[in-house]
């Protein structure tokens, strides 16, 4: 079965579920619709055969709504095939429901979604942040957190700074010249 | 008749006694057993590693001992990136070695945060601890270390150890021998 298969027969196992696909390279994608995101994902599990998730990953489309977007990249260990879902989430949704139980190890990736994003997961087991501390206030990377960081305190725990992003050495300078002009190596140190 | 002679001199142990300051002693035996605190946070402490191993061989200047344990360390070499996440961890190992303690700030990212100009990364150790010698280099290479370390011992030879950790005390011996 290769890829376009597999989004046909999706799209008549489901067929007001998947809104529009798009083909790349060979690869194909789908994106769904938020309600029944373990529906289709069963489905691509027990009937399509993608039994495995390579990764879940999200995006902060800022500006537009609905505002982020998460992506399942799935693989077919026994047709050798790649598919991709697609998923609009607005900012106001509470949570996205879970994925864990179809493929267990959507269970850090989704804790890190909800760490670096701040999108909650329904009937998740241990939504724990992954890689910041507990009580860290932030979701740093939110397209409105900026690069520097923001101030925070968790006493004996942890606290964060606002980074210095100008000057100083390892700073490249935003300018039209050539990359010898504007790295670190090629000015005089400040004084 | 009772022989005098200088309480200072016998001739059974000459050439066998140094005379120095006390301070100078004191520096001398700790500049050459230093042991390491290895905090090895990321590449810097594969140099790390380096310097101590056969090729470079940080025994030659008395440092080999890698303890593990902060409490059987003198000097702390931060070797490399320091997230805020982990700078309380190293903060509390540092407070647990026992004083005299020293630190060296190894590579870019433990003196400055280096190319890190992140929100999750600590802009250099030096912010929560008191560092005695920076290392540059991204990451230094083991020589580098090596002289980082020389740099270190030649600050603690003029360290006046006794006044700074006996406060008390040398304030009594002066007073008495005012």
């Amino acid at each position: 079965m290769t890829s376009q298969e597999s989004i046909e027969s999706l799209s008549r196992s489901f067929p007001d579920k998947i809104q529009h696909t798009t083909e790349f390279r060979g690869e194909m994608s789908c994106t769904i619709v938020a309600n029944d995101l373990r529906g289709v994902a069963k489905f691509c599990r027990d009937e399509l055969l993608f039994d495995y998730l390579i990764d879940i990953t999200s995006i902060d489309n800022f500006g537009e709504d609905p505002r982020f977007e998460i992506l399942y990249h799935l693989y077919s260990m026994p047709h050798a095939v790649h598919l991709r879902l697609k998923l609009k989430v607005p900012e106001e949704t509470e949570a996205v429901d879970t994925v864990f139980d179809i493929w267990p190890t959507a269970n850090w990736h989704e804790r890190e979604i909800y760490d670096m994003m701040g999108i909650k997961f329904n009937g998740h087991p241990d939504l724990r942040r992954i890689l910041m501390w507990d009580g860290y206030p932030f979701f740093p990377l939110r397209k409105d957190f900026p690069l520097e960081g923001l101030p925070s305190e968790m006493p004996d725990v942890a606290f964060t700074k606002v980074t210095p992003l100008e000057g100083g050495p390892f700073v490249t300078l935003p300018s039209t010249a050539t990359s010898k002009d504007r790295e670190p190596r090629a000015r005089p140190p400040e004084l | 008749m009772p022989e005098t002679r200088a309480t200072a001199y016998d001739s059974k142990i000459e050439g066998n006694v140094i005379f120095t300051r006390f301070d100078a002693a004191l520096n001398w035996v700790r500049k050459n057993s230093l042991w390491p605190m290895p905090m090895g946070l990321a590449c810097c402490a594969i140099e790390l590693m380096a310097a101590a191993a056969s090729r470079f061989d940080i025994a030659r200047f008395g440092a080999e001992v890698m303890r593990f344990s902060p409490r059987q360390c003198d000097v702390m070499i931060v070797a490399g990136t320091v997230t805020y996440k982990m700078a309380l961890a190293v903060k509390r190992i540092y407070e647990q070695m026992p004083e005299p303690k020293w630190v060296i700030a190894m590579g870019a990212c433990a003196s400055t945060g280096g190319m890190y100009r992140s929100y999750a990364v600590l802009q250099g150790i030096d912010q929560l601890l008191p560092v005695d010698v920076y290392v540059s280099g991204c990451p230094p290479r083991p020589e580098a270390l090596l002289a980082g370390l020389m740099k270190l011992q030649e600050k603690i030879s003029r360290e006046r150890s006794f006044r700074n950790q006996k406060p008390e005390l040398a304030e009594k011996l002066e007073e008495s021998f005012a």
